[in-house]
């Protein structure tokens, strides 16, 4: 329902007049700035289409799986947030609903708590999702401070009298701010923790619409009201994007664990929004509005298909947790045949997630690649060295997708099923598979129509003066030409004829068939045994294996391997057990410490903590006194 | 465009189609002659088609339509991208459907489609198969769309048509360092995506070292003919758009004249027969390198074509 | 480079192709100058396979009257069967042939295979190939020599 709003309201505004609304009596002092625009109307649009899909999906997902009424309350008031967040037209009301849609999530992770790992996930990313609070706070409320108002307008009129140094720490804040919301490293940590263990529908909320928001911070604060910044910032945003984009698709490749390996791609794909959105910033900087406004719409189009295929993605592998209780993709398998339709749904997605031509991802990271090799070479050396390296970073990512989108739809539902529970799977019922339907219906659009949502980005690209400018954006037609440089392709022209062309190989392979004895079915062949059973399968884990050992450095796998040999003689092996573990190396190395100086802390801080009433009551005069003399 | 220039296009994918099997039928024959043997005849791998493709249908048990689909989908990727690169003429009605990123989009698709076939089967070496051959593919991404970076800087689009013309209006491009690396890295590149050595050995008998092999160790009959048809069709057309791209001469304009498209079937026809040759004599003299040792030899292709484009940006005067 | 050296020294090893001999059965598909062979060792003293494998080594080179070894059944149009069939390679043997695609023949290579040789009334034999599948071509000879072998395998494929 409220989704339906939402995309309505969108939509309206990105074809109509901004809308602007201020409820004085809902907050004392400042009221409530509600001030939709194109921009923030694209993000309604899409925070509302997704809502749609997980609304209809989550009607039958919450009966199968028994849900408490309190998460289904919490979930509209999750929705209502992020729609607030885009809509918001002051400080104030960005920063309430930010946190509305924050806490709610909170709680929404938290559905299932009588799961330990759901618990520790669920206080990971209550911290993170606070830290990164606190860091946008501040520089919202430096930035509303010294920007004269608390609405966006007033702050962008008065943008230019900011001195560079407030600018560049604004700059830094929300970018951390922003980035930890949308997952970037190294402040990704909650993202692969919290997505996986939430619910799907709500997982598929979060992994599509919430992590936008992050994105759009970035865009509305960084890229609209500070305008153009120097060289650094775009090229911040562009190191932070690669890295993440590189190492989100790197974990997603190993990651055995469906949910999992989604949640990595999001850090993936917000990595190479990022990625455009620094390059765009970049561009723009050195004198190249056209590429600037190329890789613009390469970002908020991958936005767009991103969070289409990530809710199919989640959505699906949704309906697999529920029909056979499994997240682990060494034991599923064999899903084609049970569930036909989910299995056709995750294709959807994947193909999207692998950036494949026919695929909901393609459009984006071709027009990314066109505007990094377009960029101006004869200015500065740095553009010059940024560019083919950034075209390396997205290279492997796609690269590195493919691979491991292959194993999440191969392994997982494909070849025969590796466990009792995947054997016993049955289809999803009605309502989720509507809901999914939707979610594919809007992936088809992207991967070969993306025409039909070229005005909507016109719009948004034109109140962005500091990139997009009045140099138009790439026109995206059936045949989609970039503006100022060469460069086309068509999508929809490009489905056809492959269509053509495999009709084509399947009449070819016909020639000669009137000699061909019957067809037949005939067991697999097992190197002349009788039977392979399904045990002898590749397995996620067997299936990533040489990417891991190829990336040894990074990944850092921990390996046992332990022999026991007979008594008699140890040439005889009884039995040899291996195992290997997987862990985010980043969290590993960079929050272990910050997590173990944090305990130690708390424990100081707990001695103060005696219980006495007159001691916390001297505590409380202390503090005002210090205050007191920090302010006079 | 005229109707010779879609004739041209047709052209290719016929002469691709037929001249596929001769391509590898050939460069077995060099090998043999090499290894001093007499070997099979040019026209083997077209017995051997003409042969498989009246033997019975198979589908093993279990399988599902990604199995039955998947040399279907290879080989109609090959087939468009056969049409739309300028082998013949520059001007392929496809033309402005994909540039380079969308030709090397299609290529891929084809490699996922049998990746995804060799996991469908459920078999221990198919599995094994796909898992090496995904990881190469993931590895080689990088190098490919640098190398299409590296060769789009001069005629600064990466539209097929651009970047030929570019290099045959300015010849001197070619001997630049940019060029010359990128030509290197993409044969690298070329080697690995077709199952070559020293990637992989396209005639191994032995499942524990394959890569292409045995994700098709179940295909039979018109299937297998059709994935044997299609890998020796993505070599065709590759060596045929390398050739093109860096000795772009013989090439009939964006609007031919009848002369000017069989000169241009000639010329293509004999540059591809040239570097097939050059290939498999490469290959007589060089043995399978370890799994686990390909990823250095692409990280240094992806090294040069980092050079190149870097080369080529410093080095390279823009054209227009 | 002492390789290109060598390869100019050497030149064509190969024997010089008798006349093709008379055709044993018809090419299974109708197409002539193709076979693919799947070879199962069912329980030879390896005598057998030294010389298969000369045959399809430089100096016979099989290869050039288009008969290949292949990795997979799938891939044959004829199962190349060795020695005495053993208890334990009688099910194996059979798995082969069914993963076969039709047409498909059976070629029986060496006196173990033919007749049972010496080892006719082992413990662990079962019998002669021909007493497990139907064999259409056979090859005599303990071991038969590459030019036997090549000789039966040119009068299938017609080349
Ligand atoms: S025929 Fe002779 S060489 Fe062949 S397997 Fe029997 S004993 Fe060995």
């Amino acid at each position: 329902m409220l989704g339906a709003i939402g995309l309505a309201l969108g939509l309206s505004v990105i074809f109509g007049e901004p809308r602007q609304l201020w409820i004085g009596w809902l907050l004392p002092l400042v009221g409530v700035r509600l001030d939709l625009d194109p921009l923030g109307g694209i993000f309604v649009a899409a925070t509302g289409a997704v809502a749609i899909a997980v609304g209809i999906y989550a009607v039958g997902y919450a009966k199968r799986e028994h849900w408490a009424r309190f998460p289904l309350i919490t979930l509209p008031l999750f929705v209502a947030g992020m729609l607030l967040v885009p809509a918001a037209g002051s400080v104030t009301t960005f920063l309430l609903a930010w946190e509305l849609m924050a806490a709610t999530s909170l709680i929404l992770v938290l559905s299932e708590h009588r799961r330990a790992a759901v618990r520790t996930a669920g206080v990971f990313y209550a911290i993170m999702t606070q830290l990164g609070f606190v860091a946008i706070l501040v520089a919202l409320v430096v930035l509303s401070a010294s920007g004269g108002g608390d609405a966006f307008t007033t702050i962008a009129a008065n943008a230019d009298s900011l001195t560079p140094g407030i600018r560049n720490a604004i700059f830094l804040l929300t970018v951390l701010g922003f980035g930890s919301k949308a997952g970037l490293l190294p402040l990704h940590a909650w993202l692969p923790k919290a997505h996986p263990e939430a619910p799907s529908p709500v997982s598929a909320l979060m992994s599509a619409a919430m992590v936008n928001m992050g994105i759009y911070g970035i865009i509305r604060i960084d890229l609209q009201l500070l305008g153009p910044g120097p060289h650094w910032w775009g090229l911040t945003l562009m190191i932070f994007g690669a890295v993440s984009a590189v190492f989100g698709v790197l974990q997603a490749s190993v990651s055995t664990d469906l949910k999992q390996l989604l949640a990595y791609s999001t850090t993936e794909n917000m990595g190479l929004i990022t990625l455009a959105l620094g390059a765009a910033m970049l561009l723009a900087s050195s004198g190249a509005p056209t590429v600037a406004a190329i890789a613009l719409t390469a970002a908020l189009l991958h936005l767009l298909s991103h969070a289409a295929f990530k809710t199919l993605g989640f959505l699906a592998a949704g309906s697999v947790l529920a029909a056979t209780g499994l997240r682990d993709l060494d034991k599923l398998g064999g899903l084609a045949r049970r569930m036909p339709v989910t299995t056709v749904m995750f294709g959807i997605a994947a193909l999207g997630a692998s950036g494949l031509p026919l695929g909901a991802g393609f459009v984006s990271e071709w027009l990314l690649l066109q505007s990094l090799i377009h960029a101006p070479h004869d200015s500065i050396t740095l553009v010059a060295l940024a560019m083919p390296l950034s075209v390396g970073a997205v290279a492997l990512t796609t690269g590195l997708g493919i691979a491991a989108m292959v194993k999440a739809f191969g392994v997982g539902f494909l070849a025969r099923p590796r466990s009792a529970a995947a054997e016993a799977a049955r289809e999803a019922p009605m309502s989720m598979l509507a809901g999914m339907t939707l979610a594919a219906a809007a992936c088809v659009v992207f991967a070969v129509a993306p025409a039909l949502l070229s005005p909507a980005l016109q719009r948004v690209l034109a109140v962005l003066p500091t990139v997009g400018g009045d140099s138009a954006g790439p026109q995206i037609d059936t045949i989609l030409r970039l503006p100022g440089v060469a460069g086309s392709i068509s999508p929809a022209l490009l489905a056809a004829a492959l269509a053509i062309a495999v009709l084509l190989a399947l009449v070819l392979a016909r020639w000669g068939g009137r000699h061909r004895p019957p067809a037949m079915v005939t067991p697999l062949w097992a190197c002349g045994a009788d039977s392979l059973s399904p045990r002898m399968q590749y397995t996620a884990t067997s299936f990533a294996e040489p990417l891991q050992r190829v990336f040894d450095d990074i990944l850092r796998p921990d390996t046992n391997v332990e022999v026991t040999h007979f008594a008699e003689s140890q040439y005889l092996v009884e039995k040899v057990t291996y195992q290997t573990l997987m862990a985010d190396p980043v969290e590993q190395r960079f929050y272990t410490p910050v997590v173990r100086a944090v305990t130690v802390w708390a424990h100081l801080v707990r001695r103060a903590h005696t219980g006495s009433v007159h001691l916390y009551l001297a505590y409380g005069a202390a503090g005002l006194l210090i205050v007191l003399l920090v302010a006079r | 465009m005229s109707a010779l220039a879609v004739a041209a296009a047709a052209l290719q994918v016929v002469g691709v189609l037929a001249g596929a099997p001769l391509v590898v039928g050939g460069m077995r024959q060099v090998r043999a002659r090499l290894e001093g043997r007499a070997g099979g005849g040019i026209g083997q791998p077209w017995r051997d088609l003409r042969k498989q493709l009246r033997k019975q249908q198979i589908t093993p048990r279990g399988t599902t339509v990604v199995f039955a689909l998947a040399p279907a989908v290879v080989a109609g990727s090959t087939l468009l991208i056969a049409a739309i690169v300028p082998l013949i003429a520059l001007g392929s009605p496809l033309e402005s459907v994909a540039d380079l990123f969308g030709v090397v989009g299609l290529l891929f698709l084809g490699t996922v489609a049998l990746t995804l076939a060799g996991i469908d089967t459920g078999t221990a070496f198919g599995g094994m198969g796909s898992s090496r051959e995904i990881t190469i593919a993931a590895l080689v991404e990088p190098t490919i769309l640098l190398a299409v970076f590296a060769l789009s800087v001069p005629g600064e689009s990466a539209n097929l048509a651009a970047i030929v013309s570019a290099t045959e209006n300015h010849p001197e491009q070619l001997v630049s360092p940019g060029s010359l690396l990128a030509f290197v890295a993409l044969g690298i590149v070329i080697i690995a995506e077709t199952g070559r050595l020293p990637v992989d050995n396209p005639s191994t008998h032995l499942e524990l070292t394959m890569i292409h092999e045995a994700m098709i160790l179940e295909y039979a009959g018109p299937k297998l003919a059709l994935v044997e048809w299609a890998s020796g069709m993505r070599l065709t057309v590759l060596l045929g758009l390398v050739a093109n791209l860096f000795m772009p001469w013989g090439i009939a304009g964006a609007d031919p004249s009848l002369l000017a498209v069989l000169i241009g079937l000639a010329s293509i026809t004999a540059k591809v027969v040239v570097l097939a040759g050059l290939l498999a004599a490469g290959e007589v003299f060089i043995a399978k390198l370890r799994l686990f040792r390909v990823p250095e030899l692409l990280a240094g292709s992806f090294l040069l074509a980092l050079l190149a484009v870097t080369a080529s940006y410093f080095l390279g005067t823009p054209t227009s | 480079m002492s390789w290109i050296g060598k390869i100019g020294r050497v030149g064509r090893m190969v024997e010089p192709a008798h006349d093709a001999p008379e055709a044993a059965i018809a090419p299974p598909t109708g197409v002539t100058g193709s076979l693919q062979l799947r070879h199962v060792d069912c329980g030879s003293c390896n005598g057998c396979e030294l010389e298969i494998t000369s045959a399809f080594a430089p100096m016979y080179d099989a290869e050039r009257f288009g008969a290949r070894l292949v990795a997979s059944p799938r891939h044959a149009d004829a199962l190349l069967a060795t020695g005495v069939v053993t208890h334990n390679m009688r099910q194996p043997l059979l798995n082969t042939l069914k993963a076969i695609p039709e047409p498909r023949i059976v070629i029986a290579v060496g006196d173990c295979a033919v007749n049972g040789n010496m080892f006719t009334k082992g413990y662990g034999v079962v019998g002669t190939v021909g007493d497990v599948v139907p064999v259409d071509v056979e090859i005599p000879g303990c071991p038969p020599t590459p030019q036997q072998i090549i000789t039966a395998l040119r009068s299938v494929t017609g080349r």
